[in-house]
């Protein structure tokens, strides 16, 4: 085994095992659940280059306590769950310690987010300093040799974003109104498959006919024309998507006869993408990366219109909100310097999302977290002025925090949505 | 036909209530408290309804947080209980404009007029009704007799009403320093009332016709006159509706008659009794499998156990030893042999002073004259006023009290924990001394008092409750957070059919792991050591004992006299230190303490702008004991050799700028005395001055700069400083500048020493959110540029442009830019300065040094709460982090270092473990995530150098009792420590 350091890697309290090309032939990389649909496809997608990866499924109340055990009480409720998810696994005799290492995602800014990979670090560093943490990123932020990010794996992980997005949006649209209970499910599981095989080739490249493949199949599900509430979802990106942080808010609201209505994941990287080109706009400020991200940016943009304009042609689903529209949205509350966490972008969805008829609209967020008390609850005021038939209600999720009340609270939303 | 009527059942935290419509009519209505047996409780109100109408069908509707649940198991049709609320008002008082409903757990606001809107409290849930109880049962009296007190208040004192846990530690000292009981009884209503206002109306006003629901508007007539009188409502337009604790039911039966599905009492006492919920509940290992097991759980503990001697017949020397805890007052009498002659566990009544003068007579009329009692000491809270009071001869920290009686059980002792009413201590101890302490913070405060309010609430005697769970054979998981939360779960497991029985040995084992997960954060049991002493009053609960030893898989050591531990180690203080004195106790004689007496006074201290609350307490004797004072000032004292102190000169040199004004000024320029410019106001101070501007700063921070701003403030778990920044703008609005100057800063000033350089979410962007929420701001008086202070050239152009109107121009601010920059260099320079002036004073006076590391903000004084003053009272000199970062190199770092202001507490640490004679106390803001990051890291640079690290949590609380146990441990500790070397 190596115990080889990357340069700069901290203090000598810590060890840090750093993963290595040798280990990446028998090593099982752990990912922690917070997207079920996307992860998915993006386990598949490492897969194909040679690295063994598993989405984290424990839940139990251990997972919680050990997060509690191994985190700061005040650190928010997202680390805590990783932390103690990777922890619970590593403790359950499940896997071989000397043959594992655990992946984290890892976005910079000055949100507190971008240290997570550092206390998961320090956690695990005091019971298993054998297990390497490796950074997923797309910044540069930590480069792991035998980890790197090529173009040809962003290429894929984008695409994996997209399709994922997609089954996501056409699930929440289909699932509500399905008439033989179920059959959504299935035809998300056999997407899901065709899609992992899809991104192993290269025909995930030309994603037109793809898309029009999916729109098809699932405008062909035989569906309710009966009219449910939509409920948008915005929020923290953990909490947003987990569903061990959010305690199936996704189910829960379709078991209450709604139809969710969840941003996809692509705005998420569009809003980074943005950053420093908002950066050179407000402060004069441009570095080569700057440029980088320029590019990137109008790529992924491309990518999106591509994909609004197929759904709208097809003619049978809401497509999602254009990144730029939902940039001009957050243009009348909030500048778009405003950064850190999700920023601008949960005030943005807010508003296109009251603007498009989901008046109805949960914040999901950790408890007390920092960027939200300015860009969720802060912003509420403004929305509701413009909105005045909004009813935007911000949920805390929080170890602590029992589903009694969060659920009690949806509902109030919900009577006032159906009244 | 037979008639149909129509029926409401609302299913509270604490209350079921019943309403029947007949048509338009109330026929029926009923309030009943449930003790927590929710289902029996509803079973019970609906066959008292059969015993009226038994063959009659009903359409039922059910409501409320805990009926949730029951209407899911059964089917009957729910309805939320704001949803119910808002169509019961609108039905019998169309005419409102604002509802406030305050319930057992919840507290909820409905706007009716100019938008409908409806909100109830978020997860940070004090100023209900469980909060009103449980405060009565600080008081040691009922609600309703609170209700009595309050009436005859004479004065309001501040009480934190985010939660209950807040409100204790300000309540508390109160009691213990001799407040009147009417004053805090009205003083909690009044913090119900600012929750009300501020939590939940959030920038909209209470006005118009308001109607008042809810069992505690209906019964306490103290809050409904508080709620009047803070809302200005005359009689017209506040409503108080006779029907008011059952109309969240009413609503349901008006529902009911639109939706309800058509029953008898029977049907429906069938459908709620037989249902299965759907949930199921976790559970855990059963705390002992048999009596056997039991039995000899309690041999083993028993073998740690005093000797005793009689009193009556004792004849010899012997020590007091007190400790008075801040609900429960402890006191010992030993032996020089350490037999236990007298012991005293009890509530302190919120009266400490009159139940150990009480207990102190006991002795005295048990004992034989024979008996001496030769020294005296006392710890705990009340240390001072019990000190000063009945003449006992030494006082000393808690840690140490705790460490004492501990190694007295067990030499080799080396984590000693200790669970109280209200506080969680955890110590460990290396080389003898005391090495680390833990303390439970606001939000992790499952302690002794929460298991009582549990058994109160579930209408049994704490002991009994205790025992039932000792054999529960599933004990409910419960989670480990805060009283509020474990409110719900407890809820929750309730609904799914829990019994008392699962739920006490669930609740004994909530608090451990909030002590073992969130106290101590022990990564593992060898982290703990091998003699571990348990203490407490709450450990003499088996159940708890039983479940700490399970959770961590090791027998510990509980002495029998596990709640007086901190008595007897004062006890045992006492005897060491008269080992070789002649001196005789100072304690009152039976005689004197015939005669003693006392009367208290409240006050304010007017000795500077921080208007400590004061408690005077003249003796019979005339001496008076002043408390509630942070500095020497308030007690009446002067202090000789005083080395002028970082945090205070910081502080005016800031407030300085405001006198720097230009001969003809443009137009009034105000900046908020908050947040970052505590630290930038040098550099825009200048920067508008030079420009031709009046800079006019906001008011001085104090109490009621925070309620002057607290409508506006929509998030309410928000740090303490950000809130009290729309204090500042409203102050500003009233001097009537022209604009306020306040950027948004991504990025702070980049000090070269860490990977990146911005500045909190919150303070970044807390100007977008002021805008959005302060009614008084426009983009006219609201000036936010976005600023990144690194980049001269941009600077210049974002600031022309954002004050184009006054005619000002790019070209106007670069000539000005670098006497600004320079101005904030300078400020730098002069802290630095004066850090070393400072230091090498103390150093000549012998004292030793602190770093007060924390936020620039937090050398306001309505947010530090005078900790620096405490400090410097305790004989240390302070400087502050910033003040010292500028000597060192940033060290190797675990975490990402990319925040400026967090950057520097590394390198203040780094510095303090350079120099011996220097530590270092982390000050930390409630709810401030990044510290989440920090303090561990500072943590661990300490430590790994042999520092000791000391972290204080501070938000609007005032109470600085915490603080204080937390500095005379530090100091302690650093004495022991010293004395080791020696």
């Amino acid at each position: 085994m190596s115990d080889k350091k990357t340069p700069k890697m901290g203090s000598d309290r810590v060890y840090k095992t750093v993963f290595t090309e040798d280990m990446k032939k028998d090593y099982t990389i752990l990912v922690p659940d917070m997207l079920p649909i996307h992860f998915k496809l993006i386990i598949k997608i490492y897969e194909k280059y040679g690295y063994h990866m598993e989405l984290l499924h424990n839940t139990s109340r251990n997972v919680i306590d050990e997060g509690l055990k191994n985190t700061h009480n005040d650190a928010c409720y997202p680390a805590l769950l990783v932390i103690g998810q990777f922890m619970d696994a590593l403790k359950s005799g499940k896997y071989d310690v000397n043959k594992v290492a655990l992946l984290m995602s890892q976005t910079g800014g000055g949100c507190r987010a971008s240290n997570y990979i550092h206390l998961i670090r320090k956690a695990v560093a005091a019971q298993f300093p054998q297990v390497p943490v490796i950074s997923l990123n797309f910044s540069g932020l930590e480069k792991n040799p035998a980890f790197p990010m090529t173009p040809a794996i962003a290429l894929r992980l984008v695409y994996a974003v997209m399709y994922g997005d997609m089954l996501m949006l056409l699930y929440n649209q289909c699932k509500p109104y399905e008439l033989e209970p179920g059959i959504t499910d299935q035809l998300l599981a056999r997407w899901q498959h065709r899609l992992g095989k899809l991104l192993d080739g290269n025909d995930y490249l030309s994603p037109k006919p793809i898309y029009k493949a999916m729109l098809n199949e699932f405008a062909a599900l035989p569906r309710s024309k009966e009219k449910k509430p939509r409920v948008g979802v915005v929020g923290e990106i953990y909490v947003k998507y987990s569903p061990l942080a959010n305690n199936h808010l996704n189910e829960f609201l379709l078991s209450e006869g709604c139809e969710p209505n969840v941003p996809g994941l692509l705005d998420f990287i569009l809003y980074c993408a943005s950053d420093l080109i908002n950066d050179a706009r407000l402060y004069d400020k441009k570095t080569k990366r700057t440029l980088i991200y320029d590019i990137g940016y109008k790529v992924l943009y491309k990518f999106q219109r591509q994909q609004i304009k197929v759904i709208e042609e097809h003619g049978v689903f809401q497509p999602p909100h254009d990144f730029e529209h939902l940039r001009r949205c957050a243009d009348k509350y909030i500048n778009q310097g405003v950064k850190m966490g999700e920023g601008w972008l949960i005030t943005a969805e807010m508003a296109a999302l009251a603007e498009t008829g989901t008046k109805n609209i949960i914040c999901a967020q950790p408890f007390g977290c920092l960027p939200n008390h300015i860009v969720a609850k802060g912003m509420s005021r403004v929305i509701k002025e413009a909105y005045p038939d909004a009813n935007i209600v911000a949920i805390d999720y929080d170890a602590g925090a029992t589903k009694v009340n969060q659920e009690n609270r949806i509902k109030l939303m919900l009577a006032n949505a159906r009244s | 036909m037979n008639k149909i009527y129509s029926l409401g059942i609302d299913v509270g935290s604490t209350t079921v209530k019943t309403v029947i419509l007949d048509g338009e009519n109330i026929i029926y209505n009923r309030y009943e408290r449930h003790f927590s047996k929710v289902r029996e409780t509803v079973g019970e109100q609906l066959r008292l309804i059969r015993d009226i109408y038994p063959t009659e069908t009903f359409k039922v509707a059910i409501t409320g947080s805990a009926g949730l649940g029951i209407a899911e198991a059964c089917g009957i049709t729910f309805v939320q209980e704001v949803f119910s609320a808002f169509t019961a008002v609108n039905k019998a008082y169309p005419d409102a404009d604002v509802v406030v409903e305050l319930g057992g757990e919840d507290a909820k606001i409905i706007f009716l007029t100019g938008g409908v809107e409806q909100r109830m409290n978020g997860s940070c849930a004090g100023g209900t009704g469980a909060f009103i109880d449980q405060m009565a049962g600080l008081l040691g009296v009922t609600p309703d007799e609170l209700n009595e007190l309050s009436l005859h208040a004479k004065k309001i004192y501040p009480i934190a009403s985010r939660c209950g846990v807040f409100a204790k530690s300000d309540i508390q000292p109160l009691l213990n320093q001799g407040a009147r009981k009417e004053d805090i009884a009205a003083s909690i209503f009044q913090a119900v009332v600012d929750q009300t206002v501020s939590g939940l109306a959030q920038g909209r006003k209470i006005a118009g016709k308001v109607l008042f629901l809810g069992g505690p508007l209906s019964f306490l007539s103290g809050l409904r006159k508080a709620f009047v009188d803070t809302l200005k409502l005359d009689e017209e337009h506040a409503v108080f509706p006779e029907l008011a604790p059952c109309f969240m039911a009413y609503g349901s039966a008006l529902h009911a008659q639109q939706m309800g599905d058509e029953m008898t009492i029977d049907e429906a006492l069938d459908k709620i009794l037989n249902a299965k919920a759907k949930d199921s509940i976790v559970t855990g290992k059963p705390l002992f499998e048999s009596q056997e097991d039991y039995r000899r759980f309690v041999e083993r503990h028993k073998q740690s156990d005093l000797k005793y001697e009689d009193i009556k017949t004792y004849r010899g020397d012997a020590y007091l030893g007190i400790d008075a805890g801040s609900t429960t007052t402890k006191l010992v009498l030993i032996t020089p042999e350490g037999k236990l002659l007298y012991q005293y566990y009890g509530s302190n009544k919120g009266q400490p002073l009159d139940v150990i003068a009480a207990k102190l007579e006991d002795i005295y009329s048990l004992c034989t004259d024979g008996l001496k009692i030769k020294s005296s000491a006392v710890t705990g809270y009340g240390e001072d006023l019990i000190k000063a009071g009945l003449g006992v001869d030494y006082g000393i920290v808690e840690t140490v009290a705790h460490y004492k009686a501990a190694a007295y059980f067990c030499p080799d002792v080396d984590f000693i924990i200790d669970i109280g009413g209200q506080d969680i201590k955890c110590f460990k101890i290396k080389n003898n001394a005391i090495d680390s302490i833990m303390l439970n913070e606001a939000c992790s405060s499952g302690c002794g008092s929460f298991i009582q309010t549990f058994a109160q609430a579930m209408g049994y005697e704490i002991a009994d409750f205790a025992r039932l769970g000792l054999f529960a054979k599933a004990p409910v998981e419960l989670g480990s957070r805060c009283t509020v939360f474990m409110n719900s779960s407890v809820k929750q497991a309730q609904k799914d059919g829990a019994s008392v029985e699962d739920i006490s040995a669930g609740l004994s084992s909530s608090i451990i792991k909030n002590a073992i997960y969130k106290v101590i954060r022990a990564k593992s049991v060898e982290e703990l050591g091998k003699n571990i002493v348990v203490q407490g009053g709450t450990f003499l609960n088996d159940a708890v004992l039983r479940s700490f030893e399970m959770e961590l898989g090791r027998n510990v050591i509980r002495p029998a006299i596990a709640g007086l531990m901190g008595a007897l180690g004062c006890a045992l203080f006492a005897m060491e230190k008269s080992k070789n004195s002649q001196k005789p106790s100072g304690l009152l004689n039976k005689q004197q303490l015939r005669e003693f007496a006392y009367n208290s006074v409240a006050t304010q201290c007017n000795g500077c702008t921080a208007h400590c609350s004061l408690t005077i307490i003249k003796f019979n004797d005339g001496h008076r004991f002043i408390s509630g004072n942070r500095c020497e000032k308030g007690a009446g004292i002067k202090i000789e050799n005083h080395v002028e102190n970082m945090v205070e000169y910081k502080y005016n040199r800031i407030l300085d700028f405001e006198k720097r004004k230009p001969v003809n000024p443009i137009a009034k320029a105000g900046i908020p005395l908050a947040l970052e410019f505590y630290d930038l106001m040098p550099f825009f101070h200048t920067l508008l001055t030079e420009l031709g501007f009046e800079v006019v700063l906001s008011e001085e921070s104090t109490r009621d700069t925070y309620y002057k701003g607290q409508q506006t403030i929509p998030s309410d778990t928000v740090c303490y400083p950000a809130k009290i920044c729309h204090g500042h703008i409203e102050s500003l609005l009233e001097k009537g500048v022209d604009f306020i100057f306040y950027p948004c800063m991504s990025y702070n000033v980049d000090e070269g020493q860490s990977d990146n350089h911005y500045n909190c979410p919150v303070v970044a962007y807390y100007p977008e959110l002021l805008k959005a929420n302060v009614p008084g701001l426009n983009s006219d008086n609201f000036i936010a540029p976005y600023l990144d202070l690194n980049i001269k050239k941009h600077v210049a152009k974002v600031v022309a442009a954002s004050l184009s109107r006054y005619g000002i121009t790019p070209k106007q601010v670069a000539s000005v830019l670098n006497k600004a920059y320079s101005e904030q260099v300078r400020y730098r320079r002069s802290i630095e300065k004066k850090a070393q002036e400072i230091i090498a004073q103390a150093r000549k006076n012998g004292q030793k040094i602190i770093v007060l590391a924390g936020r620039p903000y937090h050398i306001d004084p309505e947010i530090n709460h005078g900790i620096h003053k405490l400090i410097g009272s305790l004989g240390f000199a302070v400087v502050t982090e910033d003040s010292v970062a500028g000597l060192v190199d940033c060290p190797p770092l675990d975490v990402l270092n990319q925040w400026t202001y967090h950057s520097r507490l590394y390198r203040a640490a780094e510095y303090v473990c350079e120099n011996d004679d220097i530590q270092l106390v982390q000050l930390v803001s409630f709810g401030c995530g990044i510290d989440a990051v920090t303090t561990d890291e500072v943590r661990a640079i300490l430590e790994e150098k042999g520092k000791l690290y000391t972290q204080l949590k501070i938000d609007e609380i005032t109470n600085l009792g915490a603080a204080k146990i937390r500095l005379r441990s530090l100091a302690a500790a650093l004495e022991e420590k010293e004395e080791n070397v020696r």
